[in-house]
């Protein structure tokens, strides 16, 4: 806890445990979860399968596609629209699922001072 | 007319003086628009848009070993500089999912998030402990090169004089010039000052990156398998240029043992890449200077794309350097390949406007440069002396009871301290192969933060002991395996018998084979923090920990 003559906010604090215990929260954060949890395996998967790839299938990776561009090349770049993707996709997702159900409870948490 | 060199040196020279003096003006102008408080010098008001903290991301993590570093990797080595890149990419996405519980729950650093249901002298002790451990290794890395390369970039080479200073008082010259700039940004400007230096830097490097970028693809007629395959042709490598395996997992032909360490090493690299991000302190400070959790997000996704598209313009670069100034040139002026893009800035502007031309996009490429190197060492600085007034003096030593206007005052005095200490280091430092630092705050970061990062604001049963524990055992097993594997001591160039390492060469004492502790020491910082939790004689606080959940999913009770 933040505390000390810095700590400037003399509000009442909300009642965390019942908070805690809303349906809306228990909503909120099994949403999150099921969104992030998966995820963050995901891309970090796919990340580690480029990295392991890259120690040991070399003659895969060094596969000419179209050009002098390679299977390597296009990997690369891949994991950069991955990113991407991902980073859109949490974003909308977080705005649509997450951020209303955080404001209904930060109401409550005001209503209830 | 002495020749272009000479010109464009006193060029380069003039830009340098207008960046320091465009850098102060900032610095000014920040201290007379802040008041004194805590929130002011730490979080500069917690007033930045999602924009211009993203920009101040990519600018604190784009530094000049980004920048000039991985066009010389690619340059030299060609792919395996663009997994370097993708790791630090990829990275962002952890801390994505991470910064916004992170900026919800706390204040002014990471310590204030770990320490929430925790006892908080021991956490916020070892916080400061590996805050600064990680903060120091990245500025002297940055330092130390800052010294080398701006004498590289004005020109300066041995047995060759600059204002009367020889090549290496002109490098002892510029680390404690670059050291005393990068104070007097942090005590002055305090986070906002910082923050402004850090946006224009990123300015300046996507519009000069860009630039050449553009250059070099016109020179192909935009044709990318043209510029690849001239890239190819010019690095001596051919098609293997363009594949991973040159610099790192390098295969060594009958010695599978060293050649497992090697690929080993790789996947090490690449764990510390990716994980060290979201714990880096510099950059998890940023997140309190936006006015909540929904702009820290907008400002990751502003990060992902301006450091996205960034390092996909390295590539152009790096392979633009391979094919147009060629291996011997490249490594005529550095062996390390960090003189890369100037050089290929020298070749584009010849091109583009003859002997003028070359000189004046020289200039402003070793402009660029130089504005990258003060920006990320004011962000160094500013997040280690954070941490050191807030956690350890005012939470540690003041018993979470400093008046705000000392706090304030102490790390205003912590950032003079850090930076002489970074000065005297750097200098000491100024011929060593120090390069390995970053690489090494990343895997710290990754060993020591993450894993209580994670489990404060995911496991209730977490406890002060696994804290301590956890970044206690992942710093500690990461300075330790590095202090005996090859980058300090035992690793020798082949062809010439000179030292890679810190130690000159006949000094061998390593015996962890791989480069990059990672591997080991990132599933020991989180066995450590289990075992600390598993064997804690006080249980976790439940209630605390619900408390934890609510605020930093909801952010009700932010700052």
């Amino acid at each position: 806890m933040v505390s000390g003559t810095i700590h400037r906010h003399a509000a009442p604090e909300p009642d965390y445990a019942e908070l805690a215990d809303d349906p809306r929260f228990v909503l909120l954060r099994s949403r999150f979860r099921r969104f992030v949890f998966p995820a963050t395996a995901a891309f970090l998967g796919w990340y580690l399968a480029y990295v392991v790839l890259s120690a040991y299938a070399r003659d895969l990776l060094g596969t000419r596609v179209v050009g002098a561009v390679n299977v390597a090349l296009l990997f690369g770049v891949l994991q950069f629209a991955s990113t991407f993707l991902v980073a859109v996709r949490y974003a909308r997702f977080a705005r649509r699922s997450l951020d209303p159900l955080a404001a209904e409870l930060a109401d409550t948490a005001d209503g209830g001072r | 007319m002495t020749g272009t060199f000479t010109t464009g040196r006193a060029l380069t020279f003039g830009l340098f003086l207008v960046l320091v003096a465009g850098t102060l003006a900032i610095t000014i102008w920040a201290r007379r628009n802040s008041g004194d408080g805590a929130e002011d010098f730490y979080t500069g008001g917690r007033a930045f848009s999602g924009l211009q903290n993203g920009l101040a991301l990519a600018g604190d993590y784009m530094s000049a070993a980004s920048f000039l570093g991985i066009a010389g990797i690619i340059a030299l080595s060609g792919y395996d500089g663009f997994l370097y890149s993708i790791g630090f990419l990829v990275a962002w996405l952890v801390a994505l999912v991470l910064v916004e519980l992170m900026r919800n729950v706390g204040r002014f650093t990471m310590a204030d998030v770990l320490s929430y249901r925790m006892r908080a002298r021991p956490v916020r002790t070892a916080a400061a402990v590996s805050t600064l451990t990680v903060s120091v290794f990245y500025l002297l890395a940055q330092m130390v090169g800052a010294g080398a390369l701006v004498s590289l970039l004005l020109g300066v080479r041995p047995g060759e004089t600059f204002g009367g200073m020889s090549a290496g008082q002109a490098k002892v010259a510029t680390i404690v010039v670059v050291g005393v700039l990068m104070v007097v940004y942090v005590t002055f400007g305090g986070m906002k000052g910082t923050t402004w230096v850090q946006i224009t830097k990123a300015v300046l490097l996507m519009a000069g990156t860009a630039l050449m970028t553009v250059l070099v693809l016109a020179h192909f007629g935009f044709d990318l398998s043209r510029l690849l395959g001239s890239a190819a042709k010019a690095s001596g490598h051919g098609a293997a240029f363009l594949e991973p395996g040159l610099k790192y997992g390098t295969e060594v032909p009958g010695h599978p043992g060293a050649t497992l360490a090697h690929k080993l090493d790789l996947i090490s690299l690449g764990l510390a890449l990716v994980l060290g991000t979201a714990g880096l302190p510099h950059i998890l400070t940023r997140f309190y200077t936006v006015p909540n959790a929904r702009t820290a997000r907008s400002s990751v996704n502003w990060a992902i794309g301006l450091v996205g598209v960034f390092y996909l313009m390295t590539l152009a670069l790096g392979f633009g350097a391979a094919g147009l100034v060629g291996h011997a040139a490249i490594t005529a002026q550095d062996p390390a390949g960090n003189t890369a893009a100037p050089q290929l800035a020298h070749v584009l502007g010849r091109e583009v406007a003859g002997r003028y031309g070359a000189g004046i996009l020289l200039a402003v490429i070793a402009a660029v440069a130089f504005a990258t190197i003060l920006a990320v060492v004011a962000g160094l600085v500013m997040a280690s002396a954070t941490s050191l007034a807030h956690d350890y003096f005012g939470q540690v030593l003041m018993l979470g009871r400093p008046r705000e206007s000392q706090e304030v005052g102490v790390a205003r005095f912590a950032a003079g301290l850090i930076g002489t200490l970074a000065i005297v280091l750097a200098i000491f430092a100024q011929n060593l192969n120090v390069a390995f630092l970053v690489a090494l705050a990343f895997a710290i970061a990754a060993s020591a933060n993450l894993p209580s990062i994670v489990f404060s604001l995911f496991w209730r049963r977490f406890t002060t002991a696994g804290v301590v524990a956890g970044m206690y055992g992942g710093l500690g097993s990461s300075l330790l395996l590095v202090f005996f594997s090859p980058v300090v001591s035992g690793k020798v160039n082949p062809v010439t018998g000179a030292s890679e390492s810190l130690f000159s060469a006949g000094v061998d004492f390593h015996w962890f084979p791989m480069e990059n502790p990672g591997l080991v020491s990132i599933p020991v910082g989180f066995a450590c923090a289990v075992l600390g939790t598993l064997l804690s004689r006080r249980p976790a606080d439940p209630a605390r920990h619900a408390e934890v959940e609510v605020r930093s999913l909801t952010g009700i009770g932010a700052h």
